[in-house]
């Protein structure tokens, strides 16, 4: 079985993203050693909250150029929610841009919805050729709970990232894949049966 | 459509990690755990049923009662809790709800809001504290406007005046808060039949929750969903 590394930076609810992870089969170890996380089959990168408060944890334990080399060296990484935003460029929050890790392109900002946070469980609108989301019902939902979101879409698409969105309001980016690199703006660890599908999907690619 | 079934008593209602899962199982779209007694003996008993809860389902999990200081989220957001409700300790100190969100994000808190009519608000609801026993002197309507502008994700609306009565959501309380927050708003309080569900979300109510009815087995969430989406709702 595939080891797992889901990355401690003091953010948010780390027991959910073991247990999703570890009811796929896989080995899940929570730490925040950069030397584990950087030779783990797979590393999961959560985030809950704000912004500029994820990447003052990530700069805090030094993980930026860990993730980065992973990447660039075909090593998967899956980013979760806050955890999927801060692999963008930047961020906006509150009118204060906080630079990401600039592993994806494009900046993340405010949803431009009605009702914020986006909040519930959506459908998304599949990605050609999507392994992530491979098998998985048409009218699966996912639970979603964020006020920001990554909406540049095309410039996303011209990287040649395989987009999956979901709309609240306006179209977002519900999940990214790139390479060795895997996104999602919603909580698999929190979507029942539709995401375990998305992380069994994950670990059965590691 | 989210729809959250509420624990209010732990004591009466069975082994409560026990029934989450069997909820989960059932199709509910989140948890929530209500400690109203919050007591500090009872403390201890939540974060072990918060921890063991987180292990067994995977849907969000919401938790309130006690909740007084940013600390005291960080803990139950350790045990495994996704969202963390506060009611008591806002209305005493409104700063709180700025502090949480601004430590972890407006999505990790409910605002719980324990309302009833009285004549002498201008709006015509007050705030209540103590399960609905004593007034808080706060106008409900804007108690709402302020916890929304203060950094409140989501709020939790409680009739008091229909909890128990299972005679239905109250609907005109929920068109009053929809109108002047753009934050989700989840109805609570009167749910006992099948029907009452639909028309609180055309009220304006994003989410739904019940607690007794599930509990005693009156309705099964599978029926409650079934009618949400006769309505024209989406449901999971």
């Amino acid at each position: 079985m595939p080891n797992v590394v889901v990355l401690d930076y003091g953010s948010g609810n780390l027991r959910s993203a073991e247990r999703a992870v570890a009811r796929t089969g896989a080995d899940v170890t929570v730490t925040s050693d950069l030397a584990l996380a950087a030779e783990a089959d797979g590393l999961v990168v959560p985030g809950v909250g704000a912004y500029a408060a994820c990447m003052a944890g990530i700069d805090e334990i030094q993980a930026g150029p860990m993730i980065a080399a992973r990447v660039a060296a075909g090593r998967p990484v899956l980013g979760i929610c806050v955890g999927m935003q801060i692999l963008f460029d930047s961020g906006v929050e509150h009118g204060v841009e906080t630079k990401g890790l600039g592993l994806l392109p494009g900046v993340v900002s405010k949803l431009a919805a009605r009702r914020i946070p986006h909040m519930g469980w959506n459908t998304v609108d599949v990605a050609d050729g999507s392994v992530l989301l491979d098998g998985l019902a048409p009218d699966a939902r996912f639970y979603f709970v964020h006020s920001y979101g990554a909406s540049d879409l095309d410039v996303l698409k011209e990287a040649g990232a395989k987009v999956t969105t979901a709309s609240h309001d306006e179209p977002f980016a519900a999940v990214v894949e790139h390479g060795a690199l895997s996104a999602a703006q919603f909580h698999p660890e929190k979507s029942a049966d539709a995401g375990y599908g998305l992380l069994r999907n994950w670990v059965a690619g590691l | 459509m989210v729809k959250g079934v509420n624990f209010v008593d732990l004591r009466d209602a069975g082994d409560p990690v026990e029934l989450a899962a069997a909820y989960d199982a059932a199709g509910a779209d989140e948890l929530t755990f209500l400690d109203v007694t919050a007591s500090s003996a009872g403390r201890g008993t939540m974060l072990d049923v918060v921890r063991r809860t987180a292990e067994s389902v995977f849907i969000p999990l919401t938790v309130g009662g006690g909740v007084r200081s940013v600390d005291d989220v960080d803990v139950l957001l350790r045990a495994g809790a996704d969202k963390v409700g506060v009611n008591t300790a806002a209305i005493a100190r409104p700063e709180l709800i700025s502090e949480i969100a601004q430590r972890f994000g407006n999505q990790v808190l409910v605002l719980s809001l324990d309302v009833r009519r009285a004549a002498g608000q201008p709006s015509g609801w007050e705030v209540t504290t103590h399960g609905g026993r004593r007034s808080a002197g706060l106008d409900a309507i804007e108690w709402a406007r302020t916890v929304a502008a203060l950094g409140a994700g989501e709020i939790l609306l409680n009739s008091m005046d229909a909890d128990g009565t299972k005679a239905g959501f109250d609907l005109d309380l929920i068109a009053a808060v929809r109108a002047v927050v753009d934050i989700p708003v989840i109805a609570s309080g009167g749910a006992g039949k099948v029907s009452h569900f639909a028309p609180a979300v055309a009220s304006g109510a994003d989410a739904v929750l019940a607690a007794s009815v599930f509990h005693f087995g009156d309705l099964t969430i599978g029926e409650v969903k079934e009618s949400l989406r006769e309505a024209g709702n989406p449901v999971r």
